[in-house]
This record gives structure tokens, C-alpha cells and sequence, in this order.
């Protein structure tokens, strides 16, 4: 018995030899801006999904992306986390890290963290334990095989439980969990890895007025200490927590600026807008 | 609708109630193994109880295939991965330990070559291959008969999961697998004995292997080894990797966005997976005492799922007590109708999906599960129903229930 507790103590230790968290890489900022997106093209057997597109993201901004069905939102996302593999152009976290050279789960690593257009939370795990898999730490098969939650981790995790406000649900499967709560998950994962960006796809689809109103507050309080990239069909919820909105059509930026002026833009009146009263 | 919702979320949960079942399988078999192994040393043949060393031998067998069903369950019930070459890695790790059971024949060979085996001679060949070097020290051969199927797992699940095959392909290739080992094993060239493979062995480690006693003390490891692997897998199944392991099976990319190489676990896991499988064919082949190509049939594959798939799969003890079951069925049937088993097991298998979808040990969880939830509400009156809707259980982790959100 004392065997085995000392064993699992040995791990323990073994945990603060690596640095609690994951060491991650230095990304230059230092001209403001953290991602850039430059000439990019990807075609699907000759569709141009994403043409020439041209995207600057300031570090710390919350940029909301709209567009029509079909605009290549999705895409740029894909092409971003290292999904989908790209035609042309060049997409570079900070001065220097060349995100094209790296696998997904390299490119999570390196602090990029994505919610997906449909809401994947693991079902067969808690909410906890959907929570602790995110976790910034060693994703390593030997380090996963020992692992244990220390403190500082638990902390954290119950952090991010309170500010999702799931602390009720925290022991329930994440498949019994209702649709917006699942959102709510995922973004909640995305928290607990403590990513530089995050990308957000679509969160307050299917939500109630209340969640929707929740999310927002919840959004724009991330921005600042995170790079918030939002795309959403809900122009309300837009509105809500928009600074700098960018409009993507047919897989190229159409406009950029403020809710406001891209309102009065007549391109994205007669492309986008145009269907609204 | 609600009845369906909480019916899947009750079958996600029976995936996780792992624990007590495996000590409940794990009692029961060592009181049977020590009972029946008591019974065929220390009592008398002429007595109503003694247990014939011919039923000892076949319930080690069924032990064995135990092994090989918990192996698939792995990579299967809790990867999602479906191997239908599982019968490879056992079938190898047969034909490692035959080779050194083999060379323990010595001169006592039909012809008398103190080095080669008699099919080498009758071959003509006059030395050995050099595969076949060291495969007379016991612990060479074991250590190669665990790592020449681990390192083939390896090579093959390194090549399948990393160019992402997955789901049906995946099965195919494992099929075509172990088919190629079977005419390749068939082959008098490769030096494994062809058609008629490794036989008529004489010695384990200096005991006689038709005796009694080592009989028994075979089928005693084959019990210890089979708990001692239950229990490591539920610890890896326990551990933060096992949990990725089972969100590789329910969301692989959004796995790898988390910042998992997904295809690394499934490597190691199918290599761990295939490493059971050939211990299974290490302890399989001295029992029977043969080992042939014929075991590395792909329909031989194919019949393991389905005893993971009766027992209940992604609970390691479902894989032992379908495994058990099924073979048990196998041996009555076949006495009675030698043709039919082929259709038998396809009718089990049909029946089984339709009826009983989690298996032996899911219906028992769902049905504990039942009763467990008839009794609590018994003994619940209507005042103290929990006023946040969650029901009283003070583990709420191993029993689900269905939150009424607001
Ligand atoms: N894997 C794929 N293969 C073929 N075509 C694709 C693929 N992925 C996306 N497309 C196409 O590329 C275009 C852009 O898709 P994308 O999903 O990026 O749109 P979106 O802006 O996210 O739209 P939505 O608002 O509906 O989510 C669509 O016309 C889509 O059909
Ligand atoms: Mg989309």
C-alpha cells in the first residue's frame, strides 16, 4: 500500500519537474497584430471556397466575421486550426510562427483554440472531465497515462466552471446537457487551455434570448486578455458586442470597419444587408 | 422521446460502471480455477467430483479466448476502432511459443535431429533458419512472441492512423491482414512448419506437457494473466488517457483540436491492444498443443467481435463473459450439429444488435441501473424529490439522470 503511495507521489512531483503548464512559444506581437491572413485560397474540385483573402487580426480585439451562407467563414476557420490545407497565400500567428507548417493538434498547442460550428462536447465524459481534457498542460501518451489533477488545475477548472456557469452540472454527462449549455461547454474548454486566440464559430446558434444576451457579456469579457474571433448569422447578437466587424463574401473580404459603417456600405446593403428591413 | 434520450444516456453511462463487474468476473473465476483445479489434482478419477485434466484444458482454452475478446474490446469498445485481424497477433504469438516448444522436442523427434524440427528434415534442409536462433531459451521466445506482433501492430496502425483510415477500411485492411499471414504461414518455404504447422511438442520449461499437473498450472496462469490484464487495462481505461481514448472514439477532430495527436494514442493502443492478444496465443497454443495456419483464418477474427459484441462491449469484463459464454455454446453445438455453427453464430450475432445492442453486461447495468431507480423513488416520498431536479444520488457520476433544465 505504502508502495503505491509513494509511487504515486514520485508522479506527483514528477508533474512540477515539466512547468505545470505547457510551455508554450513566444509570439511576437510587437506590430500589434497576431494573425495574418494574405492572399489565401482554397478550391474544393475547382469551387473557390476562400479567394485571395486578405484578414489582419490585432492582438486582444474581439472581430466578429459575418457573411452569407456559403462565404467561406467555416473555411477560414478550417484553414486557420489546420484542417483544411490551402491553395495559396500564407497565415502567420504573430511575426514568425507559420501556421501552414503545423498538424491541428500542434497548432492547438500553440495557443489556438476553436469552437465548432455544431457543438462537439465528448458525451460519454462529464462535464469535468470535458474540462480537464482541455487543459493546458502535457498531451503527451506517457504524461496522460499518470496523470493527476493538481490543485492549481482543479482551481482552474471550477473557475471555468463559475464563469460558464455550469457549477450545477459539473458531475452530469455532457451528452444530458441541453444545446446552448453544450455551447456553453465547448467554449468553456476552450477557456480552460487558456488559448491566445479563439475562434468561435456560430455560439449562440440555437440559444435562448437569455443564453444569447449571457454569451455576449461573456464574449466581450474575454476580449482583452484573448484575441476573439466571433462569426455569427445573429446580427443582433452582432451588434451586441461588435467593434470591428469584417464581411466575407464569396470567399473575399467585401468590407471591414464598424457595425455602423458597414450598415451604410452599399456593397454589403446589396449582398447582405439588403435582405434585411 | 424522454424514454429514448435517458435509454442512450444510460448506455453511455454502462461504459463507465466498469468497476464492480470486473470484481465480480474476477471472483468468480478464481473460485472456479482453484475448485476445478483441486478437483483434477486431489481427487480421485473414480469420484463423482473429479474434474477431468480434457475439461481443465478446454475451460484454459476458453480463458484464453478470453484474453483475445478483452484484447479487441480495447481497441474497440472504447476507441470505436473495429480490427477484424485481431486473430493475427494471436495466431503470432502462438507460433512464437511453438517455435520454442519445438526446439524442446530435442532428438525425441520422429527423426531424431537434436536441432532441427522434423518438418525442417523432412524439408531437407540442414540448419536452421535464423529466425529460429535463441527461440529454445523460454524468455527469448516469449519476449519475441509479445514483440514481433506488438511491432507489426505498430507498423501497420502507424501506416493506417496516420494517413486517418478509419471505420470500415480500416476493418477491410485488418481482414486482408491476416488473410495475407494465413497463405503466407501456408507456405513450407517460410520455415513455420506450412500446412500442418508446429506440433507434437513434448516439454514447457522441463515439465511434461501432457501432465496433469501441468495442465493445471497453465490453466492457473492463463486465470492470473487474464485478471491481471482486466485490471490494467480498467487502470488505463481509469486514467486521463483512457478518457482520451474514448473521445477519440466520439469526436477525433474535436480530440486533436484539443491538442492530442490522436493517432499516437491509436497506435499505442492498438499495440497494447495486440500485445494482450498475443499473450492470449502464447498461453493458448501449449493447451491445445497446436498451432497451424488455420488460426490465423480471417473468419476466426471475425468470430472474437462477435464475442465482445454479445458479452457488451467498452466494459472489459463483457468481453470475458461473452467470450466464455459464446465458446461454451460453440462446444455443445458443435457436438450436436459439427455443420451448423457458422449460421448459429451469424443468427447470435443478428440477435444480439437487435435485442440486446449493449450486450450481456450492458443489459445487466441497465437493468441494476432499473432497479436501483425503482427502489430509490420507493423510498423517496414526494416532499423530498431534490428541489433542483437532480435525482438523490450521491454519485451522480455513475448514475446518470436526466437534468430538467430550466
Ligand atoms: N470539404 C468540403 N468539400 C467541398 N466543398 C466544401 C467543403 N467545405 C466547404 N465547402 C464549400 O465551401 C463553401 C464555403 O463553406 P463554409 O462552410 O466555409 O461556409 P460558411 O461561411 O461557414 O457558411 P455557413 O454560414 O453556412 O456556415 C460552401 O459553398 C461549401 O459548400
Ligand atoms: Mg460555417
Amino acid at each position: 500500500m505504502s508502495f503505491i503511495e509513494q509511487t504515486r507521489e514520485f508522479w506527483r512531483r514528477d508533474k512540477t519537474w515539466f512547468s505545470s503548464g505547457q510551455t508554450r512559444p513566444y509570439v511576437d506581437v510587437s506590430h500589434q497584430v497576431i494573425l495574418y491572413i494574405e492572399g489565401l485560397s482554397v478550391s474544393f474540385d475547382g469551387f473557390k471556397a476562400l479567394n485571395e483573402l486578405n484578414l489582419y487580426i490585432n492582438d486582444g480585439e474581439l472581430r466578429c466575421l459575418i457573411g452569407a451562407n456559403g462565404a467561406g467563414k467555416t473555411t477560414l476557420m478550417d484553414v486557420i486550426t489546420g484542417k483544411t490545407p490551402c491553395d495559396q497565400g500564407s497565415v502567420y500567428f504573430g511575426q514568425d510562427i507559420n501556421l501552414l507548417e503545423h498538424s491541428e493538434p500542434k497548432i492547438a498547442q500553440l495557443g489556438i483554440g476553436r469552437k465548432f460550428q455544431k457543438p462537439t462536447v465528448f458525451a460519454a465524459h462529464t462535464v469535468f472531465e470535458n474540462l480537464e481534457l482541455s487543459l493546458n498542460t502535457h498531451k503527451g501518451i506517457w504524461f496522460t497515462l499518470v496523470a493527476k489533477l493538481s490543485t492549481a488545475e482543479s482551481d482552474r477548472i471550477d473557475e471555468v466552471l463559475r464563469t460558464i456557469g455550469l457549477e450545477q452540472q459539473r458531475n452530469m454527462l455532457a451528452g444530458a446537457l441541453s444545446h446552448g449549455q453544450k455551447q456553453w461547454l465547448e467554449i468553456g474548454m476552450l477557456l480552460a487551455a487558456e488559448p491566445r486566440i479563439l475562434l468561435i464559430d456560430e455560439p449562440v446558434a440555437g440559444m435562448t434570448a437569455q443564453e444569447t444576451e449571457r454569451t455576449a457579456e461573456l464574449l466581450t469579457s474575454l476580449a482583452g486578455k484573448h484575441t476573439v474571433v466571433v462569426v455569427e448569422h445573429d446580427m443582433e447578437f452582432v451588434r451586441s458586442i461588435a467593434r470591428t466587424v469584417t464581411v466575407l463574401h464569396q470567399g473575399a473580404v467585401l468590407a471591414e470597419g464598424s457595425m455602423d459603417s458597414i450598415q451604410n456600405n452599399p456593397d454589403v446593403i446589396e449582398v447582405y444587408l439588403g435582405e434585411e428591413p | 422521446m424522454s424514454t429514448l434520450k435517458s435509454l442512450f444516456i444510460a448506455s453511455l453511462a454502462a461504459g463507465r460502471l466498469t468497476g464492480n463487474g470486473i470484481q465480480y468476473v474476477t471472483i468468480i473465476l478464481l473460485v472456479t480455477v482453484f475448485i476445478c483445479s483441486a478437483c483434477n489434482l486431489l481427487i480421485p478419477e473414480s469420484s463423482a467430483f473429479h474434474v477431468s485434466t480434457y475439461t481443465i484444458t478446454l475451460l484454459g482454452k476458453y480463458l484464453c479466448f478470453a484474453l483475445l475478446a478483452l484484447s479487441v474490446d480495447v481497441i474497440w469498445g472504447y476507441c470505436g476502432v473495429l480490427s477484424l485481424g485481431h486473430g493475427t497477433f494471436f495466431a503470432l504469438g502462438g507460433y512464437g511459443i511453438g517455435m520454442y516448444l519445438m526446439r524442446q522436442i530435442g532428438d525425441r523427434g520422429v527423426y531424431g535431429n537434436p536441432d532441427l524440427p522434423d518438418f525442417m528434415v523432412f524439408l531437407n534442409w540442414d540448419t536452421l533458419p535464423w529466425y529460429w536462433y535463441g527461440m529454445d531459451q523460454f524468455w527469448i521466445a516469449i519476449v519475441v512472441a509479445v514483440a514481433v506482433p506488438g511491432l507489426l501492430a505498430f507498423v501497420f496502425g502507424w501506416l493506417a492512423f496516420r494517413s486517418r483510415v478509419t471505420g470500415v477500411y480500416f476493418s477491410i485492411m485488418t481482414q486482408a491482414l491476416t488473410y495475407a499471414l494465413m497463405l503466407a504461414f501456408f507456405r513450407n518455404e517460410m520455415g513455420f512448419g506450412g500446412n500442418n504447422g508446429l506440433t507434437d511438442f513434448k516439454e514447457l520449461l522441463g515439465f511434461d506437457i501432457q501432465s496433469n499437473a501441468t495442465r493445471v498450472a497453465l490453466f492457473l496462469s492463463t486465470a492470473l494473466l487474464l485478471i491481471a490484464a482486466l485490471y490494467l487495462s480498467r487502470y488505463i481505461m481509469k486514467s486521463r488517457f483512457g478518457r482520451i481514448i474514448v473521445s477519440i472514439r466520439d469526436g477525433e477532430s474535436r480530440t486533436r483540436f484539443l491538442g492530442y495527436m490522436t493517432n499516437h494514442y491509436k497506435v499505442w493502443l492498438f499495440v497494447y491492444s495486440a500485445a494482450l492478444a498475443a499473450i492470449a496465443g502464447i498461453l493458448y497454443v501449449p493447451q491445445v498443443g497446436i498451432i497451424n495456419p488455420g488460426e490465423f483464418s480471417p473468419i476466426n477474427s471475425i468470430e472474437v467481435v462477435v464475442w465482445v459484441a454479445v458479452g457488451g462491449r467498452g466494459t472489459l469484463y463483457g468481453a470475458v463473459i461473452g467470450a466464455l459464454l459464446v465458446n461454451y455454446a460453440k462446444t455443445k453445438f458443435t457436438a450436436l450439429m459439427p455443420d451448423g455453427w457458422l449460421f448459429a453464430l451469424g443468427a447470435l450475432f443478428v440477435g444480439v444488435t437487435v435485442f440486446l445492442p449493449d450486450g450481456i453486461a450492458g443489459y445487466l447495468e441497465n437493468s441494476a441501473r432499473a432497479l436501483q431507480a425503482k427502489a430509490d423513488l420507493d423510498n423517496t416520498s414526494e416532499d423530498s424529490l431534490s428541489k433542483d431536479g437532480t435525482s438523490k444520488d450521491n454519485n451522480p457520476k455513475d448514475k446518470p439522470t436526466e437534468e430538467v433544465t430550466p
